[in-house]
């Protein structure tokens, strides 16, 4: 065999492998992550850890129940604020470019994204919880909703940019209107990756402890929404510093059980739209 | 096959087109004792942004006749026809100067859903919508206002029939559209341009990615719809405007260079151009 063609075999095998490794890395580093949150948390999660509310420090036992009910409160707060401004934004950047507006709008939006999440939580502090003179689940929501927005205005964007404008077209051949045309043709033409774009940005803010630290703060029990509000990333920071053992399994057991929402809301979302396709 | 359709050239059977005499006194002379006129422009000219794609462009286009563009990549062709319904507004800085007019009426001055509907259009690349068949033709009667289910089954049966689907999808019609075959794809856009009932078709290249059979499938279709309504198409297939035209134009730098029976046009045409175009010299 040439010199030329041995080395270009040679080549290849050498980066299928480097690729290959690396695509490796990555998926090994969730396993990880997964196998280490189970190895030291699945031995707290008891049927407590859902229904009960937290025993005073030193004591054993006890449970997340307002963590977890104070997470879902806050997240949907947060998606019933953000989703609907976020798609609809999306839908004016993507279909009505052009606009001098919409050019500000994607870049107010791009430097949002990038605004730390901390900076978020003293903003919501200073608009809600100084004003109202209390922590709640309420400021939590509209901290968390801020950092939702731009995920799904970008994400709808980029999805509706990629439906090709020979649908668009076809729609208006017919007499529809531009509404009709983005609604009916192409908003559905794209469900698919704003679903997924969505899913993406609720399941970030379910995660987000900083934002929550200014304006739902803590709780050890579970007050309404008016009220300050527990949540799970908050749980496991403050159980993760204290010096207690068994809080510190219950941490760990939290942050399992937080990514089993994330990762069951994900999979339920793609069936959903696998099942709507066609 | 075009010169036999000559000698009813005066009886076209709908009355409707034929009510509105053209009485413009910028009719071209030089067409004797013309069949009713359907659309007609009057210096055309289109630019996107600083590029001027058309230039003067008058063309006279009957009822129920087929009319064939044709001409090299880049002549124009597809922008005069995206001019008739006016979907090229949707492109970023186009625009058209000159006058478009249906029926006698100036285009631009009517509303632009309303005339889209009486002037519908297929597409070169079959585009239909990610819904099923049934769905994909009663989208344009539903966006005009039909929501009664009967109407709207009747519909869908009429429009898949004049475009000769529906023995295939008859069975199917719950069907993604996306599971037909190229052919089929283009029919359904073609019924569903139907299903709104338009006065005039135009068709971008239709045939383009198909294969002879299907194609053939196509033209036959567009004949037996030429006594329902009036039909303008854009191709690069010179033997298929020779096929299916009654008149054809020849397009070249955007401009018409030559309008005339289509026989005349690929027989005796009187430009040096067109002659060269239709006997490959080029393009």
């Amino acid at each position: 065999m040439p010199f030329r063609t041995r080395w270009r075999y040679v080549l290849s095998n050498v980066m299928m492998t480097a690729t290959g490794m690396c695509a490796f890395l990555t998926i090994s580093i969730l396993f990880f992550i997964l196998g280490f949150l189970v190895y030291n948390g699945i031995s707290s999660i008891d049927w407590a850890f859902f229904t009960q509310l937290p025993k005073p420090p030193g004591e054993n036992g006890g449970g997340m129940a307002n963590g977890i009910i104070g997470s879902f409160a806050m997240v949907g707060i947060a998606s019933l604020i953000g989703i609907p401004i976020g798609f609809f934004g999306g839908i004016y950047l993507a279909e009505y470019d052009g606009a001098w507006f919409a050019h500000i709008v994607r870049y107010t939006a791009d430097l949002l994204n990038g605004i730390p999440s901390i900076v978020i939580g003293i903003i919501a502090w200073s608009l809600i919880v100084f004003r109202t003179k209390t922590f709640s689940a309420w400021a939590g929501g509209v901290a968390l909703s801020l950092i939702l927005i731009p995920v799904v205005m970008r994400g709808t964007e980029q999805f509706l940019r990629a439906v090709p404008t020979s649908l668009r077209e076809g729609s208006l051949a017919l007499g529809a209107n531009k509404a009709s045309t983005i609604l009916k043709v192409v908003v559905p033409a794209a469900r698919r990756g704003i679903l997924t774009a969505i899913i993406l940005g609720v399941a970030r803010i379910a995660g987000e402890t900083a934002p929550l630290l200014f304006t739902a703060l803590n709780n050890q029990f579970w007050q309404g929404l008016s009220k300050p509000t527990a949540s799970l990333p908050v749980m496991i920071y403050t159980h993760a510093i204290a010096p207690y053992d068994d809080w510190h399994r219950q941490a760990w057991a939290a942050g399992l059980v937080l990514l089993a929402i994330v990762l069951a809301a994900n999979i339920a979302a793609r069936l959903v739209v696998a099942r709507s396709a066609s | 096959m075009n010169i036999s359709k000559d000698s009813d050239t005066m009886s076209p059977s709908r009355t409707k087109f034929t009510s509105m005499p053209d009485s413009s006194p910028a009719a071209n002379p030089s067409v004797a004792s013309p069949p009713t006129m359907k659309m007609r422009t009057v210096d055309l000219k289109f630019f996107y942004g600083t590029f001027q794609a058309l230039h003067d462009v008058g063309l006279e286009i009957k009822s129920n006749r087929i009319t064939a563009l044709i001409g090299p990549s880049g002549c124009g062709k597809s922008t005069f026809l995206r001019t008739l319904n006016r979907i090229n507004e949707t492109v970023r800085g186009a625009r058209a100067e000159g006058e478009v007019l249906l029926d006698g009426e100036n285009v631009m001055k009517l509303d632009v859903t309303s005339l889209r509907r009486r002037v519908g259009m297929v597409f070169q690349k079959s585009n239909p919508f990610p819904k099923s068949i049934f769905e994909n033709i009663a989208y344009g009667p539903r966006v005009n206002g039909v929501s009664n289910k009967q109407e709207l089954e009747g519909i869908v049966e009429r429009s898949l029939q004049r475009a000769a689907l529906w023995t295939e999808v008859k069975d199917k019609l719950q069907k993604p559209a996306s599971a037909l075959s190229g052919g089929q794809q283009q029919r359904l856009c073609i019924g569903r341009a139907l299903a709104v009932d338009p006065e005039v078709l135009l068709l971008d290249e239709p045939c383009s990615a198909l294969d002879p059979i299907a194609t053939l499938k196509i033209e036959e279709l567009l004949f037996s719809l030429k006594d329902q309504t009036t039909i303008v198409i854009v191709t690069h297939n010179m033997q298929q405007a020779a096929r299916i035209a009654d008149e054809t134009g020849f397009f070249m730098l955007g401009r018409l260079v030559e309008f005339d029976k289509t026989e005349k046009i690929f027989k005796n045409p009187s430009k040096k151009e067109t002659e060269d175009y239709v006997t490959g010299r080029f393009g």
